[in-house]
């Protein structure tokens, strides 16, 4: 028989649980973007070696599972002297992970800025940090925020990845629920309410963004969204 | 001076005393590939003086205003404003300037683009303030209310609020002038100011024009507006195939030029516009 109870015997677990899996999803994300724009400013530079590097690396992090290099990096780094507490390193890997995916995000963005805004920087005098931070950005921002949103989306189930580093997020609490209480069922219709729970608020939140960083394009031309600038993952 | 009375002037610009000429462009070349879209170009515009650039599409017209403030690189030749180097450092040859020395040379010339290119993020009015407070230093407060005023200049000040896909295509052309003239430009490149815009919003962006030229601001526009041209023009250049096949006073160049390509160029302008 279904037993439900046991949710709310264990709800305690499970929401300390549900605490680290928002912790480690959201400071990935905060690493991955950061990284990824960073990436994809350096592939803008004109050194060819430097976007070889880069495109190499984004290869690989897109081409391998996410459990591989998350046992790379908390098992393997020993053996190059990183040491990392499994939270640390689930964090750090989650980011380095969306980093190769958000790269491509914001380089699908950069490019689709059109040219005769940074012209018409540009032959004003305006910096380069200057036409980056005013021009550049906002223009990003319209075009890739459903992408950057479907990205994050993905970010909340590869958190699940973490429990077989032992982080204690909510996935590790529910298998420990389900060896103790050989209640399988339970345990996976609760992570999924829980997951779709997660989920549902980040594209809510996804879509109130979208609609204020685009209020100005009100009867506008076809310059708005794009989600087909979503990389779909390898 | 008596040197300079001496001499018969072949026209009244020619004249120029002591004075540095505004842009002066001397054996410009460029070439996309093996492809040469300019060969070989002289130009001179003074000061206050309004230049048009004419001729066919292809000709070479936007390239060479956009090589002017160096948006476009040329390969050959030298263009100077107010006597600096474009785009190349004096001192070696066809050594880049710095973004530095490109930026402080690009602070006196302003462009007017076909497309507007507002940034559609910003209200007209924080179209118009932002370079004064990136470029110029201005602080916010004052940014705004110098932009207000140029709004107000162009007849815009009602729309101050609004963002760029609110307005016509015209009012946007109106901003993106207002933005430009925030900056005090010595010089002003158009490049086919008119060509996006529906036929009866033609003319308010042209008054504006107009109203430059009469302040005394140095243009230099490419356009297909012939009567723009012809009556407010010192100097029209018609160019075909990267190079200057005309050049002269509206009149020399629209009335009296026995050059064949410039015939044939009026005649089919003047077949498409009567109907």
């Amino acid at each position: 028989m279904l037993d439900l109870s046991l949710l709310v015997q264990y709800g305690p677990a499970l929401l300390r649980g549900f605490g680290v899996t928002i912790l480690c999803w959201g400071a990935g994300c905060l690493i991955g973007m950061v990284l990824g724009f960073a990436l994809m400013l350096l592939r803008q530079l004109p050194v060819k070696p430097l976007r070889w590097v880069i495109r190499a690396y984004i290869e690989v992090i897109r081409g391998t599972p996410f459990l591989i290099q998350l046992f790379l990096l908390y098992s393997g780094g020993p053996s190059i002297g990183l040491r990392l507490e499994a939270t640390t390193a689930g964090i750090l890997g989650l980011g380095i992970y969306g980093s190769a995916y958000f790269a491509e995000i914001f380089r699908a963005g950069y490019q689709a800025v059109p040219k005769g805004q940074v012209e018409a920087a540009l032959s004003l005098g305006m910096s380069y940090g200057s036409i980056l931070r005013r021009v550049i950005v906002p223009a990003m921002l319209v075009s890739t925020i459903p992408a950057i949103v479907n990205m994050m989306a993905i970010l909340t189930k590869e958190t699940v990845v973490l429990s077989i580093i032992t982080v204690p997020e909510l996935m590790y609490e529910m298998q420990t629920m389900a060896a103790e209480t050989f209640a399988t069922f339970e345990t996976i219709l609760g992570m999924a309410l829980f997951y779709w729970l997660l989920v549902e608020v980040v594209s809510r939140l996804g879509r109130r963004l979208e609609a204020r960083v685009t209020r100005f394009l009100t009867h506008a031309s076809p310059q708005g969204s794009s989600s087909e600038t979503a990389t779909a993952r390898a | 001076m008596t040197a300079v009375s001496q001499t018969v002037p072949l026209s009244r610009t020619s004249v120029q005393g002591d004075t540095v000429p505004m842009v002066s462009i001397r054996g410009v070349g460029k070439s996309f590939g093996t492809n040469e879209v300019l060969r070989d170009i002289d130009l001179t515009v003074n000061k206050s003086e309004v230049v048009c650039l004419i001729g066919p599409s292809g000709s070479g017209k936007s390239t060479l205003l956009r090589c002017i403030n160096f948006l476009e690189v040329y390969d050959r030749g030298e263009i100077r404003i107010e006597g600096r180097l474009v785009g190349y450092s004096e001192d070696t040859p066809r050594r880049r300037l710095s973004n530095r020395d490109l930026r402080s040379l690009r602070r006196n010339v302003g462009m007017v683009f076909q497309q507007f290119n507002l940034w559609p993020h910003m209200t007209a009015l924080e179209n118009v303030a932002e370079a004064l407070v990136q470029v110029r230093g201005m602080d916010k407060a004052a940014a705004t209310s110098h932009a207000r005023r140029m709004l107000d200049r162009v007849g815009l000040a009602a729309k101050a609020d609004s963002y760029p896909a609110r307005l016509s295509g015209g009012q946007q052309q109106r901003v993106a002038i207002a933005r430009v003239i925030a900056m005090e430009p010595h010089l002003m490149l158009f490049d086919e100011p008119t060509s996006a815009l529906d036929p009866e919003l033609v003319g308010e962006v042209l008054q504006v024009m107009r109203d430059l030229a009469a302040d005394g601001m140095t243009m230099v526009v490419v356009t297909h507006e012939m009567g723009f041209a012809a009556n407010v023009a010192d100097k029209v250049a018609f160019l075909d195939r990267g190079r200057i096949a005309a050049f002269g006073t509206p009149r020399e160049v629209f009335h009296e030029s026995t050059e064949p390509r410039v015939q044939q160029f009026l005649q089919t302008y003047h077949e498409r516009n009567s109907f």
